[in-house]
């Protein structure tokens, strides 16, 4: 085996790790909402993603999510919390408030339609 | 729109109906015309990319013949020239890159600053990863061996359009798809005749208040929900509640926006407008039940959750294994083996398939007055094993009808009738208004009886033109020496068949007897038979009496019977039923309601505007038991078309990956162009949808006719 064949067997090799870790290994930090007049606020950006994806509340104060979509790709046109029973159209431009109180703690997910963008909501104690 | 100065109307009222009514029609407006700019982006985008690949793909065959015509070009190809053109090709393709592509780039980007990865990485990474080969082959050649450094331009040009169009038609499709809600929107009447100070005004139906009184003239279309209080007319409801023959309406009855009336005129008090209206609640429902997810999607989701980084894992291991392998010139095939993964990939075609049926199924549902909460609720429904109908209002229509009239020998069957309703005339009793009713349908002309007494548990005793007239049971007739023997076995023979038997008495002597029953639905009969033929138990669920409930359950065709079972043990009746099969139990929603909770699906009958029933799974807008048959029926097909979705697409990615990795090469010298791969992985997302339309033209053996 020549260098550069070993070079590029090594290059491929660490690609791989690379992207185990960062699609499947990496965990992502939480984002702290905003406390507007009782309410659990955050306002989440779509755009090939949700940003903030992963946003941490308080259990049992209810909580209003901010989804402003910037971008027309059909997949992000609904989000979907499957576990509280809501979902929403997200036209372009515009946003659209999710309100729920969580009772439990644990994770709500939500996501588009067909399950490509994902996020959660952190509940604490 | 001309509306008068003098009404009077609070404005906040006005503006908030208003309000609410123009949301919902704007967002489906705004989304369609969203999907159409979608749509038409993709498609400027589709050409120009075609437009561009068509030289670019001339220019990658160079050994191709049209480069030889005599004289049209060169007479010889020499290498500076080639080197040239590809040259021109990298730099014409640049701009498909960047505009038709950009998407690609953009939300592959996006996707990728959040630690994920979707279809758009793939694509992205597939175009560009043999744009910047080709560059580096045909800039620095001699760093590639001997053989290899050939550009192929073609790949990033073609894919680009092919997976472009794919999407424009997947956006045109998904169109179609939820074409359900827009459908129920355009049935919402514009405008609404009301009486305001005593005039006749048109008025744009958002400003419809509840206790307007609105006037319907015969072909109008009925604005808002109400209660008629003056007139009658029949009212073809078909596009509400998939009812196709018109219903009779008459002075209190309930009224449905967007239905239409038929020929007669009346005036009705709008008790329901704006979000209220069934119209707008059966909307809602069913824009909730296309969001939510079927519990089979969420196997999916932890599927297409990996997916995506394990075909980029994918194609550099088939790369390394091409390049330490593969045949020579094994760089090449290992670039274009390794692109070729990337673009075969498709994980919308597994993401879609559930949710595309979903939406199309759902829609479907409400199309015919059958709205299915959620995808749970349509899921569970095609798995059911049992069916329990309630018997009264559910296969029966409830009330009480006058089904035989059976006269004593000297007595004629006009007469006895005519005795019999007379007496009944004022009697509140339900079978006595039965009698009435019936009597009256028939033309004859009632007499209002001179004295009448009601005798409770027995019947009635009345004077009718100038005779005595006694109507009831045996306890009545021996109460007052009638001898009713003669006509004792005709009433046993009636209550035999489930009908409720009274003797009647003329002067002291027996003239007969009239039976009253609660009948069964026209339409109960067909719809117990389309349910028993997918193979479901349909039980009948009463507190009548064994004997009356056989006798229904005979005509309609139920063997199983669960008769005197009292109204609060239904619910564990239905529990016991579950220990077999999921369980469906058909109720009126109200007093049906725990009976329904605890079933695996409750389907709840309609009645009338209220839409959103808490107990119900399904809600069916008409009060007929076809509602029940095609309800499953549509989950089947809509379950059985979700799993054909998603066994293609696995299918398709299971055998598509390895292919294009070049698995075949050993045996078969097998390999696949990078352009065809393409071109699959867009029919393949193409193909999801089209097979969620297909919904569309489901035909029912429930409203077979």
């Amino acid at each position: 085996m020549n260098i550069g064949l070993l070079f590029v067997n090594l290059a491929g090799l660490a690609l791989i790790g690379l992207i185990v870790w960062y699609f499947w290994l990496y965990r992502r930090e939480g984002v702290q909402v905003t406390e507007v007049g009782g309410f659990q606020e955050a306002t989440i950006t779509v755009k090939g993603g949700y940003d903030p994806d992963v946003i941490v509340v308080k259990k049992g104060r209810p909580v209003r999510l901010h989804f402003n979509r910037k971008e027309s790709s059909m997949c992000s046109e609904m989000v979907v919390f499957d576990g509280i029973g809501q979902s929403a159209k997200l036209p372009e431009g515009e946003t659209v408030t999710i309100e729920f109180t969580p009772e439990q703690k644990g994770e709500i997910p939500f996501q588009c339609q067909m399950g490509m963008l994902r996020g959660k909501v952190i509940v604490e104690a | 729109m001309a509306i008068p100065k003098t009404r009077i109307l609070p404005p906040e009222q006005i503006e908030a109906n208003a309000i609410l009514q123009s949301t919902e029609h704007s967002d489906v407006d705004e989304e369609t015309a969203a999907h159409r700019r979608e749509y038409v982006g993709l498609m400027g985008k589709f050409w120009f990319a075609a437009a561009v690949s068509i030289p670019v793909m001339l220019v990658a065959y160079p050994e191709l013949p049209w480069f030889y015509l005599p004289n049209l070009f060169v007479r010889e190809v020499s290498e500076t020239l080639i080197r040239g053109l590809f040259i021109l090709s990298g730099l014409v393709t640049l701009p498909v890159m960047a505009y038709s592509g950009r998407q690609f780039f953009t939300g592959g980007w996006a996707a990728f600053k959040h630690h994920s990865a979707d279809m758009n990485t793939l694509i992205a990474l597939g175009t560009s990863a043999a744009w910047i080969y080709s560059s580096v082959a045909l800039l620095i050649p001699g760093i590639f061996p001997e053989g290899t450094a050939t550009p192929f331009y073609d790949v990033t040009a073609v894919v680009t359009a092919l997976v472009v169009l794919g999407q424009a038609l997947e956006v045109r499709a998904k169109g179609q798809t939820s074409q359900a809600i827009r459908k129920l929107l355009d049935l919402q009447a514009k405008t609404a005749h009301v009486l305001r100070d005593g005039n006749e005004i048109e008025i744009p139906v958002e400003e419809v208040l509840v206790g307007d009184i609105v006037i319907v003239r015969p072909g109008d279309k009925i604005p808002v929900d109400g209660e008629i209080t003056e007139g009658a007319s029949s009212l073809d409801e078909s596009m509400v509640t998939g009812e196709s023959m018109p219903i009779d309406k008459k002075v209190g009855d309930e009224v449905i926006g967007a239905t239409m009336n038929t020929t007669g005129s009346f005036k009705f008090r709008a008790t329901k407008v704006g979000k209220d209206t069934a119209l707008a609640q059966i909307v809602k429902m069913v824009q909730d039940a296309m969001g939510s997810k079927a519990p089979i999607a969420r196997l999916v989701d932890v599927v297409s959750s990996i997916f995506v980084p394990a075909v980029m894992v994918i194609s550099i291991l088939t790369f390394l294994t091409w390049i330490n392998f593969g045949p020579s010139p094994a760089l090449a095939f290992a670039i274009v083996t390794g692109v070729t993964v990337l673009i075969i990939a498709c994980p919308c075609a597994v993401g879609m398939a559930v949710p595309m049926s979903l939406v199309a199924g759902v829609g479907k549902g409400a199309e015919h007055g059958v709205l299915i909460r959620n995808g749970e609720a349509l899921q569970t429904a095609s798995q059911l094993k049992t069916i329990v109908l309630d018997k009264t209002g559910t296969i029966t229509k409830g009330k009480p009808e006058l089904t035989d009239v059976i006269p004593a020998h000297g007595f004629e069957e006009k007469n006895l009738l005519l005795y019999a309703a007379s007496a009944d005339w004022r009697s509140e009793h339900p079978l006595a208004q039965a009698i009435v009713h019936g009597a009256q349908t028939q033309g004859a002309q009632l007499i209002e009886p001179s004295s009448f007494e009601a005798v409770p548990g027995h019947g009635v005793e009345t004077v009718v033109d100038g005779k005595k007239v006694l109507v009831g049971n045996s306890r009545l007739m021996s109460r007052n020496n009638v001898d009713a023997s003669k006509i004792a076995g005709e009433v046993e023979r009636l209550q035999g068949e489930g009908k409720t038997a009274m003797y009647v008495a003329v002067d002291g002597s027996a003239a007969g007897a009239v039976a009253v029953a609660d009948t069964i639905k026209e339409d109960s009969i067909q719809a117990v038979k389309v349910i028993k033929d997918m193979g479901l138990e349909v039980i009948m669920i009463t507190g009548d009496n064994e004997r009356t409930a056989r006798a229904i359950a005979r005509k309609v065709g139920i063997e199983r019977v669960l008769a005197e079972v009292l109204p609060e043990d239904k619910a564990t009746e239905v529990h016991m039923l579950k220990k077999n099969g999921k369980v469906g139990m058909v109720g009126d929603g109200i007093n049906d309601a725990p009976a329904l909770v605890e079933a695996n699906i409750g389907f709840a009958i309609g009645t009338g505007t209220d839409v959103a029933i808490e107990a119900a799974d399904i809600t069916l807008m008409s009060g007929s038991l076809k509602g029940v048959a095609y309800a499953i029926e549509i989950s089947k097909a809509t379950m059985r078309n979700a799993k054909q979705s998603l066994f293609a697409a696995f299918a398709y990615n299971t055998l598509g990956i390895p292919v294009a990795a070049g698995v075949l090469f050993p045996f078969f010298g097998l390999l696949l162009s990078p352009i065809i791969a393409g071109a699959a992985m867009a029919a393949s997302s193409i193909t999801v949808v089209t097979n969620a339309n297909r919904l569309r033209f489901f035909k029912a053996r429930a409203f077979a006719s």
